[in-house]
């Protein structure tokens, strides 16, 4: 379904990925681990098209449609997915005018007619109960007043409502206590299908306890410098990122924020 | 970011849609003005001779008075012998009795605006005076109207049918001597609308004016007068529009509302006149005085506006809090683009006991604009336990406009009140990114943005012209993510 071949991306001229291949296939669950400052967030971002990272050689297909040519809201509409790590408040924006302009965009881009605002109301009531999200919460402004938690699971609700090919989740599970995460985690498990594909970005395994992924990939220095499955995020909890020979400080990271 | 700006500039290039011009024969006044021009306006008009000298007056005090200059805008000096002071659209007969009578190229012109002037027709809850440069050519539903007592019909008919009325009133909120361009208003005002809404009644609909300017080199100045007496209440709304044209042209209007005991006076202006091109070639100036009066005691005036057009704007509805316990209310989004300019705001001038007053102001700059808030806020020695609340928000679409914040606090009473908020903020990159990611279109992203941002000032509105207002917003915003 994704595939990425010998990617490089750079903001304000500074290289973060030097060089990234990953495959994914419908059905599976990758998940990107590494420590900060190794290129995590970036990936998610360059992914989604964020104009603020320049992607200076390399390719990626979704479906063997070059996305590279497409701009945020066309691969939006092919299907790509980001849940953020910090999402944005929009003041005065209804949550509910916002998921609904959204969803009628994708619905547009499939020829389908859009939902008027008592159809798209039931439907987002129904889905915001898989996240434990009191619906009241629907009229509020975007993100505005959120706490961290009803952030994330904000997001993970937007991604069932727009059910996309690729779900990107960045760093979904920071700032999350132990109930939220299950929460969280059973709105990602919900979306697991065999027609799709999740990518999980994240520092910390214990995500991992609850989405069990298919692949675990250590990104570092921009790089994957190793692959396997499960098994591979318990032994770097056990023994560390060191374990590799990666210093779990770097830089760069966080400016994808 | 570069890709901002390009979306920007795409989101702020959309086109004035109101810019045609109507091909109808008009009636119009060699330019220039003194008093044989003011004295012929009323002739044409048959005014009575009191009505002339009041004008005289005004304009023998006008010539005396000097422009103001201490708004936030700059414009070429007006050269106001080259503007003509009349234009009327020539008439078959005298006045038309029905709207039957009106000549259909004006019907049209109002229909193409979407301001159906048939009474049958989908605006069915409004009643519109329509003015179309010097003169009213259309007022609906008088019946109806007449039936509660309300008179609603333009000032020339009220100066002629209710001068006792007109005489008491006119000049008593906004004097002849009050601004410049109050006083060249009073001296060649050509029509407007009158509103009276009698004891204890509730005007059965919304009462609504459309001015139109066509005519090239013509100013408008229409005069608006609306009087509520004691424990009534009227809605009132107003938009305007004009042709295209590479000349400025001058708007100065003078709006005055009386509120008696128990009063209530909600008025909102959607103004879309045109703004000028991108270069900032031609567009309306719009210099306009707005002034209530709550007079009685528990009275309330509510202003609320929706200014997206013009080139130069200088306008700061107001009210005076006279009667106790009388409130005001200002609400405003105030949007400029491209070489726009706006200097607008309110004065709440507090003067009874335990008066109160809100400001909630909304200015989006985008393009190469400038938008500044000017309030004052004052407290005479009487305005014991007087409070007001005042909230300016600024919201910058791109990095090349301007956003500014004049408030002026006076008081002369220790008990008063005053609570002041302001925030500046940008149409984020972050936010932008969050909706393209989600598969909306930068523009749809940015309107909805915007419209947020507006939110508090939307819901002050008629329901019929909030969602006019949220559209209006959206095309003037035409090439300018942030």
């Amino acid at each position: 379904m994704l595939s990425i071949k010998n990617l490089h991306a750079s903001v304000e001229d500074k290289e973060i990925l030097k060089g990234i291949n990953l495959e994914i296939k419908a059905g599976e669950v990758h998940a990107i681990m590494g420590p900060n400052g190794s290129g995590k967030s970036t990936l998610s971002q360059v992914l989604a098209g964020n104009e603020a990272f320049e992607v200076t050689s390399g390719e990626i297909t979704l479906n063997g449609e070059n996305l590279l040519d497409l701009e945020t809201e066309e691969r939006a509409r092919e299907g790509i997915f980001l849940a953020f790590q910090y999402p944005v408040e929009i003041p005065g924006v209804s949550n509910l005018q916002f998921l609904r302009t959204a969803v009628n965009a994708m619905r547009a881009h499939r020829g389908e007619p859009e939902m008027n605002a008592a159809e798209f109301m039931k439907l987002a009531k129904e889905v915001s109960k898989q996240v434990d999200l009191d619906p009241a919460f629907l009229k509020r402004g975007v993100n505005e007043g959120f706490s961290g938690g009803e952030k994330k699971r904000n997001e993970i609700m937007q991604a069932l409502l727009l059910q996309p090919k690729l779900a990107i989740l960045d760093e979904t599970d920071s700032g999350l206590d132990i109930d939220a995460l299950q929460v969280v985690s059973n709105g990602v498990n919900a979306l697991r299908a065999e027609d799709r594909a999740i990518l999980m970005v994240t520092h910390y395994q214990r995500l991992l306890n609850h989405i069990v992924p298919d692949y675990v990939h250590v990104l570092a220095g921009g790089k994957i410098v190793k692959s396997g499955g499960r098994e591979l995020a318990l032994e770097l909890e056990e023994r560390g990122y060191g374990w590799l020979g990666i210093k779990d400080e770097e830089t760069a990271d966080s400016s994808a924020n | 970011m570069a890709t901002t700006d390009k979306e920007v500039n795409e989101l702020i290039k959309r086109e004035y849609e109101h810019g045609f011009v109507t091909d109808i024969e008009a009636d119009t006044f060699e330019p220039g003005l003194n008093e044989d021009v003011i004295a012929r306006l009323s002739g044409i008009k048959k005014e009575p001779e009191w009505m002339l000298e009041w004008r005289l007056k005004a304009y023998r005090r006008w010539l005396e008075m000097e422009e103001p200059n201490w708004a936030h805008v700059g414009y070429p000096k007006i050269d106001y012998n080259s503007i003509s002071y009349y234009s009327a659209p020539k008439r078959k007969e005298d006045m038309p009795q029905s709207l039957d009578e009106v000549d259909p190229e004006l019907l049209k012109t109002y229909e193409k605006l979407g301001i159906p002037l048939h009474e049958r027709e989908k605006l069915a809850g409004v009643a519109v005076d329509a003015v179309f440069d010097s003169v009213s050519v259309a007022t609906t539903f008088k019946e109806p109207l007449a039936k509660a007592g309300v008179i609603f019909c333009s000032i020339s008919e009220a100066i002629q049918d209710y001068p006792e009325l007109v005489k008491k009133y006119l000049g008593s909120v906004v004097p002849a001597g009050d601004n410049f361009f109050a006083g060249l208003n009073s001296a060649v005002f050509s029509d407007g609308t009158f509103v009276y809404v009698p004891k204890g009644v509730r005007c059965p609909m919304e009462l609504s004016t459309y001015f139109r300017i066509n005519a090239a080199n013509t100013g408008q100045f229409e005069r608006t007068l609306i009087i509520a007496e004691d424990s009534s209440y009227v809605s009132y709304l107003e938009g305007c529009t004009a042709p295209m044209r590479d000349e400025n042209q001058l708007h100065a209007a003078v709006v005055e509302l009386v509120a008696l005991d128990d009063a209530q006076i909600k008025y909102s202006t959607v103004q879309n006149w045109y703004p000028g091109d991108e270069q900032g070639k031609g567009g309306i100036f719009n210099f306009v005085t707005k002034r209530g009066a709550c007079i009685g005691k528990n009275s309330k005036i509510s202003w609320t506006q929706v200014e997206t057009g013009s080139a130069v704007t200088w306008k700061y509805p107001s009210c005076v809090l006279r009667g106790d316990n009388s409130v005001g209310e200002f609400y405003s989004v105030a949007l400029t683009n491209n070489y726009q300019q706006a200097d607008t705001g309110t004065k709440m001038i507090h003067m009874g006991k335990n008066t109160s007053s809100t400001i909630i102001s909304k200015g989006i700059s985008a393009g190469k604009s400038s938008n500044a808030y000017r309030g004052l806020v004052k407290f005479g020695p009487g305005a014991e336990g007087a409070r007001n609340f005042t909230q300016c928000d600024s919201l910058l679409i791109g990095d090349r406009c301007g956003a500014h914040t004049f408030p002026y606090i006076e008081s002369k009473n220790k008990s008063a009140i005053v609570e002041h908020e302001a925030t500046t903020s940008k149409v984020s990159d972050e936010q932008m990114f969050l909706c393209r990611q989600r598969g909306i279109e930068p523009e749809q992203a940015v309107s909805m943005i915007v419209n947020g941002f507006c939110k508090e000032v939307f819901k002050e509105l008629p329901m019929e012209f909030a969602v006019e207002a949220g559209k209006l917003l959206e095309v003037s915003l035409e090439g300018s993510v942030g």
